[in-house]
């Protein structure tokens, strides 16, 4: 089957906004995506939704067929949980979907509210990511389990926090003309290391926001896009998936991501290509050691290289890899259901040349990557501009 | 602590055996350890599991000092966690030690800790 076509694109503004509801968000994000494919809701065959903590943030499970109907679509809904990967995984699936046959038409998308819970109960959700038997109650929180990843990278390959600031204040400007993103504000260098610490030697600027927010795609079959003269020249060219031990303890590597280099191999074997055809990605950076982690295991340098990427301008708008020109999970925000659907609405916008980052990022390939947890799960998606 | 609701298999008999200095890990045939409950080797598959002693120390892997805590460890806070190895299996734990002093390398005992926000168990490490 061909490839599966973008077809719209939706999102809600990320950020602090406490009393709205995930199917609230998800229905703005879910029109907005219909209204941009300009397919009507009753095409869609199925729906395809990611969340993490809607039992937790809002009492509220089963959460699929609320969202389905929050958007006015009679069809199927299907909930995928995979931690902060919950939307990337429903994207995967999306695209089998598509491609196997199954539907021409997939609303896909994820929410997430999280700002109700305040600072210690929506860290406390985090933290469920974890082995709650072996981490959790021996006092892991989800920014030490990346804290333990950061210490064990620095004694593995050296490395310094100046090396780690320059990843947000990389992603903090890039998010400057972001209007979806949670902040649009500029920061320095000396601000993140002056920072407090939240589980050394990450300090606060080193990790992602608390975000309410909630994105969504429709995915087509191209040859609906075709039928419908639809304006879809983004397709999804490769779709891989890894996994590894959820418990930091049992990993065989501390200072590198498996599951997220198995995704990429399977990605890149499915759309045919190698992490040199890339022209920006967007990466899992829910703390700056985790872009560094992704970079290296998606291929696009050698372990213990990439900590100095955004330091040497690699991976800046100017550079040879821009790396989450949105703002990443750090600057746009984490609303961590909704993430892995947010990383391809902005990577959908920059390859159709209608971001507001095109003047500068203008690539013909670009990569999304979503994991979930301290990567126990991993997916990579390929998107390619192919009409 | 005898109602079981309030136990979990494996993972309590397993901090029973540590507070009593009888820590002991799950060894498959091949050698890798992992930790109960399991039925399977998380590493090779294997489902000969047999209890093996702990050796007596271990050393720090990797570690961090938690400042921002979940609601269960709020006062605890700051607090130093601990990744170490003891063999072939790994440990995470809450050093009993001021976070100057903890170091990768370090070698340290497993212990059993009570926390202080809600009094519960937690796998403690205590530097030699």
């Amino acid at each position: 089957m061909a490839p599966p076509r973008v077809a719209g694109v939706g999102t809600t503004h990320f950020g602090q906004i406490p009393e709205r509801t995930s199917r609230d968000l998800f229905a703005e994000a879910g029109l907005a995506a219909l209204e941009d494919a300009g397919v009507p809701p009753g095409d869609v065959e199925t729906l395809f939704y990611g969340n993490f903590m809607g039992e937790l943030a809002e009492h509220q499970g089963h959460q699929a067929p609320l969202m389905a109907e929050a958007v006015g679509i009679r069809a199927p809904a299907t909930r995928f949980e995979s931690a902060c990967a919950s939307a990337g995984m429903a994207v995967r699936e999306a695209v089998r979907n598509v491609r196997s046959g199954d539907a021409d038409v997939v609303l896909v998308g994820g929410a997430e509210r999280m700002t109700n819970m305040g600072t210690a109960g929506a860290t406390e959700g985090l933290s469920i990511a974890a082995d709650d038997l072996y981490e959790i109650r021996a006092g892991i929180t989800f920014p030490g389990a990346y804290a333990l990843m950061a210490q064990a990278y620095f004694e593995e390959f050296g490395g310094s926090r100046e090396q780690l600031a320059e990843i947000a204040v990389k992603n903090h400007d890039n998010a400057l003309v972001n209007e979806y993103a949670q902040f649009q504000r500029a920061i320095t260098v000396e601000q993140a290391l002056e920072a407090p610490m939240v589980a050394a030697p990450l300090g606060l600027f080193d990790a992602c926001p608390f975000t309410d927010g909630a994105s969504a795609l429709v995915l087509v079959s191209e040859e609906y896009a075709e039928r419908e003269s639809l304006e879809a020249p983004v397709a999804i060219v490769g779709t891989g998936q890894g996994g590894d031990n959820m418990a930091l303890q049992d990993r065989r590597y501390l200072a590198r991501t498996p599951a997220t280099e198995r995704a990429a191999i399977t990605a890149f074997e499915d759309a045919g290509m190698g992490p040199g055809d890339v022209d920006a990605a967007e990466v899992h950076d829910c703390f700056t050691i985790a872009e560094v982690l992704a970079l290296e295991a998606l291929g696009f340098f050698d372990y213990g290289e990439g900590i100095g990427a955004a330091a040497d301008g690699v991976t800046t708008r100017d550079g040879r890899l821009p790396v989450n020109v949105s703002g990443g999970l750090k600057a746009k925000g984490h609303p961590v259901g909704a993430t892995g659907a947010a990383q391809l609405v902005d990577m959908t916008k920059l390859l159709e040349g209608r971001h507001p980052r095109s003047d500068d990022v203008q690539p013909e390939v670009g990569l999304a990557h979503n994991a979930g947890g301290t990567v126990a799960s991993a997916v990579v998606h390929l998107l390619e501009v192919v009409a | 602590m005898s109602d079981p609701t309030d136990r979990e298999e494996g993972y309590d008999e397993l901090l029973d055996a540590i507070a009593d200095g009888e820590g002991y890990y799950l060894e498959c045939g091949e050698g890798h350890g992992s930790l109960p409950p399991r039925r399977v080797c998380p590493h090779c598959g294997d489902r000969a599991l047999t209890e093996t002693p702990l050796p007596e120390a271990g050393e720090v892997q990797t570690y961090t000092t938690v400042s921002v805590a979940a609601p269960q460890f709020a006062e605890d806070a700051p607090y130093t966690t601990a990744v170490a190895s003891f063999g072939p299996v790994r440990l995470t734990g809450i050093v009993d030690a001021e976070p100057d002093a903890v170091e990768v390398g370090i070698s340290v005992e497993p212990a059993i800790g009570e926390s202080d926000t809600r009094g519960e168990r937690y796998v403690r490490f205590v530097p030699r």
